[in-house]
C-alpha cells in the first residue's frame, strides 16, 4: 500500500471531477478527520488516517481491502471508477439522471438508459458529462455518461440512448469477484 | 337448516370462518335434542359412541390423559411470528384430535355430550364398557386413534367394530386377572413366533401388545386372532424377516414412521408401556435405526442427537431440519430505516413482517413475487439477507462506537456489516477470513452496504494476536460441523463423524485462545469476546468454552439475549464450569432459527496463565482492578464494587504494597471499611472461577468474611489480610519475582490513585 504518485492522483481526480466537479475537495478535507487515497494492488482505496494506521499491521498479500475501493488503474494507466465509489459520488454529484421504475431493472442489468426510461434530468447537462443515475425514489443506482445534452433529450425519439452505462449496483452481484 | 338469519348477531367473516363455532348453534341444537328425545334415543354410529365413551372417561379420569406434554410453541418472544411446524405430534395426539373433532363436527359432538347423560340404556352400557377398557390401559384410545389414521382396515369396517362391541359386552364380566392371563398367553405366542430377531420382534411385540390391549376386552380367542391378523398386515412383515433383510423393508417409510412414533411413546412412558423382559436399550437401538432410515442420518449423528435431546423433542428437531427456516433480512440502518424499507418492499409485492420483539432491524419474508436477493433495494444496500440466528452474536457483542473490533471469520460479511451499523461506521472493524475466495463476498457486501470503517484481511485466525492485537471486542464465529443448519445443508446428515467433530472442536479451541489473546482486557469500554457456532454439539460449544475458561483469564458474562436455552453445565461424561449456564443455545424446533450457540466472555487480565500458580497473585490483582470498572449489570453481586470503584482500586493497590513489604504504612482511614467490604465481590467471583482450588478459596473467604464485621479495628484485619496475601505467593514464587511483578506501571497507578484520593 502506498500513496498515489503525482500522475496517478491527477488521472484519478480528473476522472472523479467528471462526476462531482469541484466537490472533490470535500472528499479530501473532511470535518470528521483526515481522509486519504491509497494505492493497493492497482486499486485505489479511500480511508481515514485512523484505519490507514491500523492497516499497516497487515502484510501486502494478506490485505484484501481497506476502507472504500474507488476504482482501479488499468494496465494502460487509465483510471476506472468502480461501482463501489457510488457512495461517495452520489451525495456530491453535479448532474443527475432519474430513471422511471420500469427502466430501473434494465439499467441494473447493465443496459444504457433510453429516452423512454428517462424520468428526469438535471438542467444544462452537457453531452458526455458524467452523471449519476437515480431511481425515481432517489436511490442511487449507478453512473454513466450523458449521450445527449438536456436540450437534445427533449427532441430525440423514445428508443435512443440518453445515458451510456458505466457502472450500476447490479455489479455487486454480477461481478463480485472483480470488485477488488 | 332452517335457522333464521339474525341481523343483529352477525357472524364474523374471514379466513377462520369454518373453524369457528357457529353462533346460536347451541340454542338451536338444544331444541333439536329435546324433540329427538321425545321421539326416543337416536342410535349413533359406532365411532360416535366410542367418542362419547371416551368423553365420559375423560371426565372421570382427567389425570390419565394429562400426559406429560412437551411445551408447544416457542419459549421466547418469537412466538408471534414463528410458528411451530405443522405436524401431528404423537404426544399431543389425543387432545389435539379431540379438539379438531370438536371444531369440525360441532353439532355431532353436541349431541354426544348431551345424549349419554340423558341416555338410552344401550348407550350407557356401551360407555361403561369402554370406560372399563380405558381404565385398563390409560391411553388405549390413543392407540386406536392412531390405527385409525394409518390402517385403513379399521376405518372401513364399521361392521367389524360393532361386532367387537358386542363381544365387549360379553367379555366385561371377566375378571381383570383373567384378562391379564390371556394377555400373557398371547404374548408368549407371539414371542414364540419370532424368536431369533431381537429388534424386529420387540418392535413387533410392541405393536402386538398394543393391538392386544385393544382387543383384550373382547374375550373370544378366535376373534382376537382374526382382528389381530388384520393389523399384522402392517406390522407383521418385519418380524417374519430376518434382521439382515431390513434393507428391503426400509422402503416402507410410512411403517417406519409409525414405528418411531410407537417406540417413542413407549420410551416416554417406559414403566407403564414397556414390554416385559425388554430392556430400554433394545427400544433405543431400534429407534436409532429407524430414525436413521426415516430421516436418512448416519448412526453417529442420530446417537449424538439422542443424547442431546429428550426423546419427545428429538423428532421435533429432526422434523424441523426437514423444513427451511423463514427468510429473514436485516435493515441496513446506515442507509435506510426499517419502516421505509418495509414500505418499499411491500410495494414490490413482498409479504413481510417485523422479526420479533428482540430485533429492531429484522424483517421476516413470508413470500415474494420478486427475487428477494436482487431487488433494487438489495443492490442499493438497503438490506442484507441474513438468518435470524446471525443477529444474535452481534447483539451479544454489542460493539460501541469508536471501538476497534475484530471479526475473526467474517465471510460472507453479514455479521460484520451488522457490527458496522451498530458502530455507525465509526471506529475500525477488522474483517478476517481464512478463505480468500469467500472474502470476495465480504468485500462486495461491505461495499454494497456502505461500510467504510473496515479492513479486510486474509489470515488464518490462529495467527491473529501476532498480526494485530489489542482489540476492544472480538467476534469469533468459529467454523463448525454445521449440525445446527442441517436444513440449509442436508449433506451434514451423513457426512459428519466423530473425528470430524473432534477435529473442528480442536480448531475451535485454537481459534478461541488466539481470539482471547487478541482482546485487550484493559480496554475502557470493551474487553469482550463472543464465541458462536452454528453447531449444537456439546463438543464444539460448551467443551470449547470450558477449555478457554481453564486456559485464559476470562469469565463468562450474560449474553444479553433474553431467550434461548441455557448451555449445559454437565453432559454425559463432561462436567463444565457452572457459569456455563450463561451461554445460550438456540434450536430450530423451539426458536425457529438455525441451531446456534452463543457465549460471551469478558477478559479480565492480559496475562496468559502459563505457569498457573505463579501468576495467580497477579491475576487476582488485575481482576480486581478491571472488574471494579465493570458496569453493574455484568454481575449483580458486583454492583457494590462498581459503585465504589475508586475505593476498591486503592484498596487493592494498598494491599499490594503490603504484600510486597514496601511498607506504605499509612494510618488506616475510615474509608478502608467500605473498601474491604466491596472487595469481597470480585474476589468471590474470582474464587468461583478457579473451581479447582477449593483450599485457596476457603482461605480467601475468611478474611473477606471478616472484613465487614470489623469496622473500627481495621488494623487487625489488615494484618490478617496481609498474612493471607503473603501466604499465597510463597506457594510458587520467590520474593524476588514478586518485586518484579510490582512494576513501574502499577506503582505509578497506585501513586496516582493515592493522590486522587487525597
Amino acid at each position: 500500500m502506498r500513496p498515489l504518485t503525482e500522475e496517478e492522483t491527477k488521472t484519478m481526480f480528473e476522472k472523479l471531477s467528471k462526476y462531482i466537479g469541484e466537490n472533490i475537495k470535500l472528499l479530501v478535507d473532511r470535518p470528521d478527520g483526515t481522509y486519504c487515497f491509497r494505492l493497493h494492488q492497482d486499486r485505489v482505496y479511500y480511508m481515514s488516517e485512523k484505519i490507514l494506521k491500523l492497516a499497516t499491521n497487515f502484510s501486502r498479500d494478506k490485505l484484501i481491502s481497506v476502507g472504500t475501493c474507488f476504482g482501479k488503474f488499468t494496465k494502460t494507466k487509465k483510471f476506472r471508477l468502480h461501482i463501489t465509489a457510488l457512495d461517495f459520488l452520489a451525495p456530491y454529484a453535479k448532474f443527475k439522471v432519474w430513471v422511471k421504475p420500469g427502466a430501473e431493472q434494465s439499467f441494473l442489468y447493465g443496459n444504457h438508459v433510453l429516452k423512454s426510461g428517462l424520468g428526469r434530468i438535471t438542467e444544462n447537462t452537457m453531452q458526455y458529462q458524467g452523471v449519476v443515475v437515480y431511481s425515481m425514489a432517489d436511490v442511487p443506482l449507478g453512473f454513466g455518461v450523458a449521450a445527449k445534452s438536456t436540450q437534445e433529450c427533449r427532441r430525440v425519439d423514445p428508443m435512443s440512448i440518453v445515458v451510456f452505462h458505466q457502472a450500476d449496483v447490479g455489479e455487486f452481484i454480477r461481478s463480485e469477484d472483480t470488485l477488488t | 337448516m332452517g335457522r333464521k338469519l339474525d341481523p343483529t348477531n352477525k357472524v364474523k367473516r374471514g379466513p377462520g370462518k369454518k373453524a369457528k363455532k357457529q353462533q346460536g348453534a347451541e340454542v338451536e341444537l338444544a331444541n333439536f335434542i329435546d324433540t329427538e328425545e321425545d321421539a326416543g334415543p337416536k342410535r349413533l354410529s359406532s365411532r360416535a359412541r366410542k367418542r362419547a365413551a371416551k368423553r365420559v372417561e375423560n371426565l372421570k379420569k382427567p389425570e390419565n390423559v394429562a400426559e406429560k406434554q412437551p411445551k408447544k410453541g416457542y419459549s421466547d418472544d418469537n412466538s408471534k411470528w414463528l410458528k411451530p411446524t405443522k405436524r401431528k405430534r404423537k404426544m399431543d395426539e389425543p387432545e389435539s384430535e379431540d379438539d379438531s373433532e370438536e371444531m369440525w363436527e360441532d353439532e355431532e359432538e353436541e349431541e354426544q355430550v348431551l345424549l349419554p347423560k340423558k341416555g338410552g340404556k344401550e348407550q350407557e352400557k356401551k360407555s361403561a364398557d369402554l370406560g372399563l377398557k380405558n381404565l385398563e390401559d390409560d391411553d388405549d384410545d390413543e392407540e386406536e386413534e392412531m390405527v385409525d389414521d394409518y390402517g385403513a382396515e379399521d376405518d372401513g369396517s364399521g361392521q367389524e367394530e360393532e361386532e367387537d362391541e358386542e363381544e365387549n359386552s360379553d367379555g366385561d364380566d371377566l375378571l381383570p386377572i383373567e384378562r391379564a392371563a390371556k394377555k400373557e398367553k398371547k404374548l408368549k405366542e407371539s414371542m414364540g413366533l419370532s424368536s431369533d430377531d431381537d429388534n424386529e420382534e420387540e418392535e413387533e411385540d410392541d405393536d402386538d401388545s398394543d393391538e392386544k390391549h385393544k382387543s383384550d376386552s373382547d374375550m373370544d380367542e378366535e376373534e382376537t386372532i382374526q382382528t389381530n391378523a388384520d393389523d399384522f398386515d402392517t406390522f407383521r412383515l418385519p418380524s417374519a424377516e430376518e434382521s439382515e433383510k431390513e434393507g428391503a423393508l426400509s422402503l416402507d417409510l410410512k411403517g417406519v414412521h409409525q414405528r418411531i412414533k410407537d417406540n417413542i411413546d413407549v420410551l416416554c412412558n417406559f414403566s407403564a408401556k414397556r414390554e416385559e423382559g425388554k430392556a430400554r436399550v433394545d427400544y433405543l437401538s431400534l429407534l436409532r435405526k429407524d430414525l436413521c432410515t426415516y430421516y436418512s442420518y448416519n448412526e453417529f449423528l442420530v446417537e449424538k442427537l439422542m443424547d442431546l435431546f429428550p426423546l419427545s423433542e428429538l423428532v421435533d428437531f429432526l422434523e424441523a431440519n426437514e423444513i427451511h427456516r423463514p427468510v429473514t433480512i436485516r435493515t441496513n440502518t446506515l442507509k435506510t430505516r426499517r419502516r421505509d424499507l418495509a414500505q418499499a418492499l411491500i410495494n414490490r409485492g413482498v409479504n413481510l413482517d417485523p422479526l420479533g420483539k428482540w430485533s429492531k432491524v429484522g424483517l421476516v419474508i413470508y413470500d415474494s413475487s420478486v427475487p428477494i436477493g436482487a431487488t433494487p433495494e438489495y443492490l442499493a444496500g438497503h438490506y442484507m439477507l441474513q438468518g435470524a440466528s446471525s443477529f444474535l452474536p452481534v447483539m451479544a457483542l454489542s460493539p460501541q462506537e469508536g471501538e476497534l473490533v475484530l471479526d475473526m471469520s467474517s465471510a460472507p460479511g453479514g455479521k460484520t456489516s451488522y457490527m458496522a451499523q451498530l458502530m455507525r461506521n465509526t471506529g475500525v472493524i477488522v474483517a478476517n477470513d481464512a478463505n480468500a475466495e469467500r472474502l470476495k463476498s465480504v468485500v462486495g457486501n461491505l461495499h454494497r452496504l456502505g461500510v467504510t470503517n473496515s479492513v479486510v484481511s486474509n489470515y488464518d485466525g490462529r495467527q491473529f494476536p501476532k498480526v494485530m492485537g489489542g482489540f476492544d471486542r472480538v467476534l469469533l464465529d468459529a467454523p463448525c460441523s454445521g449440525t445446527g443448519v442441517i436444513a440449509k445443508d442436508p449433506a451434514v446428515k451423513t457426512s459428519k463423524d466423530e473425528p470430524d467433530i473432534l477435529r473442528s472442536a480442536h480448531l475451535q479451541k485454537e481459534l478461541l485462545l488466539s481470539a482471547i489473546d487478541s482482546v485487550n482486557a484493559t480496554s475502557s469500554t470493551g474487553g469482550y469476546l463472543v464465541y458462536c457456532t452454528c453447531s449444537i454439539m456439546v463438543e464444539e460449544n460448551e467443551w470449547v468454552v470450558d477449555y478457554a475458561l481453564k486456559k485464559r483469564n476470562v469469565k463468562l458474562v450474560p449474553t444479553g439475549l433474553d431467550f434461548g436455552k441455557e448451555g449445559f453445565t454437565s453432559f454425559k461424561k463432561f462436567r463444565f464450569h457452572p457459569s456455563l449456564q450463561l451461554t445460550r443455545r438456540f434450536y430450530p424446533h423451539s426458536h425457529n432459527m438455525d441451531g446456534f450457540f452463543v457465549a460471551k466472555f469478558k477478559k479480565f487480565s492480559n496475562v496468559t496463565p502459563s505457569a498457573s500458580v505463579g501468576k495467580e497473585d497477579e491475576t487476582t490483582e488485575a481482576s480486581e482492578a478491571t472488574e471494579a470498572t465493570d458496569s453493574p449489570k455484568d454481575n449483580p453481586s458486583k454492583s457494590k464494587a462498581a459503585n465504589e470503584t475508586a475505593l476498591a482500586k486503592t484498596d487493592a493497590l494498598k494491599q499490594n504494597t503490603k504484600t510486597n513489604g514496601a511498607a506504605a504504612k499509612k494510618p488506616a482511614n475510615i474509608k478502608i471499611k467500605g473498601q474491604q467490604g466491596s472487595q469481597t465481590g470480585p474476589k468471590k467471583a474470582k474464587i468461583a472461577k478457579m473451581d479447582g482450588e477449593t483450599v485457596k478459596g476457603a482461605q480467601a473467604k475468611n478474611p473477606a468474611k471478616k472484613t465487614p464485621v470489623q469496622t473500627t479495628v481495621s488494623k487487625t484485619v489488615k494484618k490478617d489480610g496481609s498474612r493471607f496475601e503473603k501466604k499465597q505467593p510463597k506457594k510458587g514464587k520467590s520474593p524476588l519475582k514478586m518485586k518484579n511483578k510490582m512494576g513501574k506501571n502499577k506503582f505509578k497507578k497506585m501513586k496516582h490513585k493515592f493522590q486522587k484520593n487525597k
